[in-house]
Order: structure tokens, then C-alpha cells, then sequence
């Protein structure tokens, strides 16, 4: 995969693949919509999970440091752009503003959450950002008294959409004869972040920030001996990778025009961290195809279960929730026989999992 | 004739672990352009005293002077920008990367670029990352591992594994370098080779501290030998001095050794 975008070794290959893939993801919307605008909307939210699943594969994939409560930043970014841009406050700042400043804040967030857990390890760093994760969800919901500033478990509703000038996102226009709904110029605006975060990633990884969090991964004593200042670089890690989640956290407000501390359990950030697994740690493409996975995968099996079921049987014998928590536990047992290093695992992962040849 | 700055001056290091006094009361000097050897019995508070010098452990008493500055309490990491790189005793590359990447983690400390000169890539983070990429490259074949730069560290031979560690080390511009048992596990060749090396190491201007087992090597490579024994210097001078210490001898012979029949 990362051979095959390798420009300086094959030009041409890696040209023609980069411009096909470009084709096809600017015209994906439109055959979306002809099936329906709800894939148009599907598709976006898949994207919002690539961003978080690639920030938090910079904490847990390149530093290995594992995050249990990663989507806290997430709901930091959502409801920054929620309060700055809706009736609650009577605030209406552009989305140009508040994205920046949701991501400066969930990286303040992030440096706060990393300070006192810099000492710890594996299962204790687990289990205190797990807690982390959680607290933000509880201040957001009771955070309506005495001051009401979330207004609590029932949300905030009508957030702006995206909107220049007076031009807004939410709005359906028609240019040189194309329908533009909310949700493609959404798709577009996502798609062309979406390639900014990736090369972000991609140079991050292959640069000398990225070497100092590959030795603490693999030996944070030896690491501090060459003279790595671990502490400013694993806060680091947690700062970029909170920052990329506050600004999917804005991007998912401005989509849904409503925020409720429901959308920020512990189920969202294991569901992240499961992208990240799944599609193999520290691997940008392999992070990358997960999210994607077990965002479609889910919808296409809401939208099939049940006419095949229909079809098959007459009548509804097992929930679609029910199917996907079983292909859930199959797609576990089989990627830990098959693939434990995820599907498409960085170099790294495969050297440390692979057996020693006897 | 003026004497020089000493590079390192240790005094009353003091560490205690519960009970076990692992170092009491340990100084000396280290000279620039010297090979020190460090030397005694297994469980004599040497790779104790490598950890008090390198911030690993922070000392029950004593202090250490760098090159005309006090380390006190200073991190691991502060120590290596100071300028003093180690290696261990129980290899600690970086087992899943490369022998090159191992060399280039170690030019962290002596290198600038952050997240904006690797998210831009401008003029200075790509002419940095050539030069940290030759560096390492020359380092390799410095010590002779520069064949395998791109196999993994942990495929590497054990031999090899010791001279990537002493090339990481190197890669940090140490002044002084401080070996744990760099020759453990070795064979008579591969002593030989790594005792060339050290000399060579010592001409290029690195000072060297030692700790070994091996006493033909240290014997013959080290200018001066300081002898723990149970945390406390026993003895300190040129290794035929040393080697003729009756003190030593007994350390390592085990000093009244007798017989005790009557409770058999």
C-alpha cells in the first residue's frame, strides 16, 4: 500500500493510482446521492471517524500509549462549535473560528489529561483515561447548574451549519447544473481536510517527532538514556491526537445541528480505539480502511438484514444490532487468529508480533 | 604543568535501596581522554553507581560534577543532552527497528526539528533529516555494523547488537561515554574488535567509563580502574596497581575464606 504511493521509486504507477483514487472520491457523492442522501450523510460521518480514528492512532499507534477515553476530545471539539455557533449563547461565530479553537482547546484538553499520566504505563494509563473520558461526559451533563452552559443531558440544539457569509452549507443549490445538498458540500469540505490530515499524519510519522515516539514505544528507559525528553514528546502525542479529535468534534456539530453528552460514551471511544486495532496500529492506511469498515459496515447491514430476512423467512428472526455484534465477535476471534497485527499493520507491528524464527 | 578540569568528579555518592547500602560514600575522578575502568563482584553497586550518574536513580547523597558544571537531580534525558550517553548491561535497543533508526533516535538530543518543521518539511527540516540520516550511516560504519543498517536491531548478531548500542550512544556527541559490560557474551575475537574500538573511540576524543568483567580487557584498555565492593571503593589506580591490591584480591577470592567443620 505505502509502495504503491511511493512517487520517487514509480512515478507513473503511483500517479495514475493517486489520480483514479482522486476521481472516484469526488464523484462518490453523486452516485451516493442516487442511491439515497442518507449515504451522503453516512459517508460524512465515516470520514469524522477517520479523523478521530488517525488522531488517536497517534497516541496509541505511533507513542503506544493506550487512550480508553480519546472521544472526550471529540466531545470538546462538538461542543465548543455548539456553543459558539448556536441560539444557546446567541453566538453565531463562523466555523473558520471556532474549528481552530475547538482544536486549541481539546489540545489543552489533551496536555491536562497527559500531565499526570505521564508516569504511567499499559493498563493504568487505560483505566485513568477511560475515567478521563468519562468526566468529561459527566461535567457535560450536569453542566447546566447553576449556570446553565451545556443545558445538560437534553443538549444543545440548532447549531449553525457551516456558512460563509451568507452562503451556508445546509442549503441545496444548484451549480452548472449540479445539485449540490448539504450533505455533498459537507462531503466535499471533509474530503479536502481529510487529505490535509493524512499528509499531516504521513510526515509526522517520517520525521524526527515521529522517531522519538517510536523509541518510547519500544523502550521508554532507553529512550530517556539517548536523551529523548519523554515527557514534552508523549505530551505531544496527546496534544496533536486531542487536537484532530476537537476538530471532528466541531465538523460532527455542524453536520448533526445537535449535541447531547449521549453521543460521547465510553462505547464511542472503544469504538474508535477498535478502528484503530482493527485496521492495524501505527499503520496511516491500515488506521484508515478500519474506520471506514466499522463505520459502512454497520449501515449496509441496517439496510440489508432485514429485507433479506423479509425475504428469506417472511418475517424479522434476528435483529440487524444483534448481527452486528455477532460479525463484531467473529471479525475478533478471526483477526486474532489470522491478522493480530490488524489488517493492514505497520512494519513495526508485524516485526513485534511476528514468531521467532527457531 | 597546570593541572586540567577533571571531565567528571565524583563525591560521597550515596544510594541505599531499603536496607541494602548499594553505594556508600563513592567518589573519584575521571580525567579527559582517559579509558576509567569500573570494576568489582557481581552485586557491587557498579551498574548502581552507571544509574545514580545518569539520572536514573536520584542519589541518597553526593553529587556528581560534569565538566565544570553540578549534576543534581538532573532526568535521564538531561543528563544525555549534558553529554554523557550510556549503554546497558541487558541491551536496550530499539528491537523492533532498524540498526540505522536506532543510530537516528539517537541524534534526538542534538537535533532541532518539531511538529512544524515536520509537517512543512521546509529547507532546514529536510537538510537536517539528510544530515541526521549520514550521521547515523558513518556511525554504523564507525563501530562496522554498517552492513546490516537495515535489518532489524533484534536480528542482528549479539556482537553487533552491543557495537548498534555503543553507535546509539555515540550518535548523542557524548563526552563521556559510559559502557555496562559492553564486552559480556562476547568471544576472544570479538573482545578484540571491541577493545580496537574503544581506543579508536578514546583517539577521536570520547572519554570513556567502563564497567567490565572481562579482566584481560579491562587489564589492558583502561588507564585507570577504580574497585567497588558491597557500594564502597575498595581501591582506585593503574590496573597493575590494582591488580596487586590485596584488597581486591581478597573481594574477589572472597576474603577470609575458611572451613567451618564443626557444625557438618
Amino acid at each position: 500500500m505505502q509502495s504503491f504511493f511511493d512517487v520517487r521509486s514509480n512515478p507513473r504507477l503511483a500517479w495514475a493510482g493517486l489520480a483514479v483514487i482522486a476521481i472516484v472520491l469526488l464523484v462518490l457523492p453523486w452516485a451516493l446521492a442516487s442511491v439515497g442522501t442518507a449515504w451522503v450523510r453516512i459517508t460524512n460521518i465515516a470520514i469524522l471517524y477517520v479523523f478521530l480514528a488517525l488522531g488517536l492512532n497517534i497516541v496509541v499507534g505511533f507513542a503506544g500509549l493506550l487512550d480508553l477515553g480519546y472521544i472526550a476530545f471529540y466531545a470538546v471539539g462538538a461542543y465548543v462549535y455548539a456553543l459558539l455557533a448556536s441560539p444557546h449563547f446567541n453566538l453565531h461565530l463562523p466555523f473558520w473560528i471556532i474549528l481552530p479553537l475547538g482544536a486549541a482547546l481539546a489540545c489543552l484538553f489533551g496536555v491536562l489529561l497527559g500531565a499526570p499520566t505521564l508516569k504511567l504505563r499499559g493498563d493504568y494509563l487505560a483505566i485513568v483515561t477511560l475515567g478521563f473520558g468519562e468526566i468529561i461526559r459527566i461535567f457535560l451533563n450536569n453542566l447546566a447548574r447553576p449556570v446553565n452552559i451545556t443545558n445538560g443531558p437534553q443538549g444543545i440544539a440548532r447549531i449553525d451549519p457551516f456558512h460563509v457569509g451568507d452562503a451556508s452549507f445546509a442549503q441545496r443549490e444548484t451549480i452548472l447544473g449540479l445539485d449540490f445538498t448539504g450533505p455533498i458540500k459537507y462531503y466535499y469540505f471533509f474530503l479536502v481536510v481529510l487529505v490535509v490530515v493524512i499528509i499531516v499524519n504521513i510526515r509526522l510519522q517520517d520525521s524526527r517527532i515521529g522517531r522519538a515516539w517510536e523509541a518510547i514505544r519500544e523502550d521508554e528507559v532507553a529512550a530517556r538514556a539517548m536523551g529523548i525528553n519523554t515527557r514534552n514528546i508523549k505530551l505531544l502525542a496527546f496534544a496533536m491526537g486531542a487536537s484532530f479529535g476537537g476538530i471532528a468534534g466541531g465538523m460532527f456539530s455542524a453536520i448533526q445541528g445537535f449535541v447531547s453528552p449521549e453521543s460521547f460514551t465510553l462505547v464511542e471511544s472503544v469504538m474508535v480505539l477498535s478502528m484503530v486495532v482493527l485496521g492495524g496500529m501505527g499503520n496511516i492506511w491500515g488506521v484508515i480502511l478500519g474506520a471506514l469498515l466499522l463505520s459502512f459496515v454497520p449501515e449496509i447491514l441496517r439496510y440489508t438484514v432485514e429485507p433479506a430476512q423479509m425475504a428469506l423467512f417472511g418475517r424479522m428472526l434476528i435483529e440487524p444490532e444483534v448481527i452486528r455484534m455477532l460479525l463484531f465477535g467473529l471479525a475478533l476471534v478471526l483477526m486474532m487468529l489470522f491478522r493480530p497485527a490488524g489488517i493492514l499493520p505497520s512494519a513495526v507491528r508485524r516485526r513485534e508480533l511476528e514468531v521467532p524464527a527457531k | 604543568m597546570n593541572e586540567p578540569l577533571p571531565l567528571l568528579t565524583a563525591k560521597g555518592i550515596t544510594k541505599r535501596f531499603g536496607g541494602v547500602q548499594a553505594l556508600a560514600d563513592v567518589g573519584f575522578t575521571i580525567h579527559h581522554g582517559e579509558i576509567y575502568g569500573l570494576i568489582g563482584p557481581n552485586g557491587a553497586g557498579k551498574t548502581s553507581l552507571f544509574n545514580v550518574l545518569t539520572g536514573i536513580y536520584v542519589p541518597d547523597g553526593g553529587h556528581f560534577a560534569f565538566d565544570g558544571e553540578v549534576l543534581l537531580t538532573l532526568k535521564p534525558n538531561d543528563v544525555a543532552a549534558r553529554g554523557i550517553a550510556r549503554t546497558f548491561q541487558n541491551i536496550r535497543l530499539f528491537a523492533n527497528l532498524t540498526a540505522l533508526e536506532n543510530v537516528m533516535i539517537g541524534r534526538h538530543v542534538r537535533t532541532r526539528a518539531g511538529v512544524w518543521g515536520a509537517i512543512s518539511r521546509n529547507a532546514r527540516a529536510r537538510e537536517e533529516e539528510r544530515a541526521i540520516h549520514r550521521r547515523a550511516y558513518e556511525l554504523l560504519e564507525y563501530v562496522g555494523v554498517a552492513r546490516r543498517a537495515n535489518s532489524l536491531a533484534k536480528h542482528l548478531a549479539y556482537g553487533d547488537q552491543r557495537r548498534l548500542e555503543i553507535a546509539r550512544a555515540l550518535a548523542t556527541e557524548p563526552k563521556l561515554l559510559a559502557l555496562d559490560e559492553p564486552a559480556a557474551g562476547m568471544n576472544a575475537t570479538e573482545t578484540a574488535a571491541l577493545r580496537a574500538l574503544l581506543e579508536d573511540i578514546r583517539r577521536d576524543g570520547t572519554t570513556i567509563l567502563l564497567i567490565e568483567h572481562d579482566m584481560k580487557l579491562v587489564m589492558s584498555v583502561c588507564d585507570r580502574v577504580l574497585v567497588l565492593d558491597y557500594g564502597k571503593k575498595i581501591a582506585e589506580g593503574s590496573a597493575s596497581e590494582v591488580q596487586t591490591d590485596p584488597k581486591v584480591i581478597a573481594a574477589y577470592l572472597g576474603g577470609d575464606v575458611s572451613l567451618n567443620l564443626k557444625g557438618a
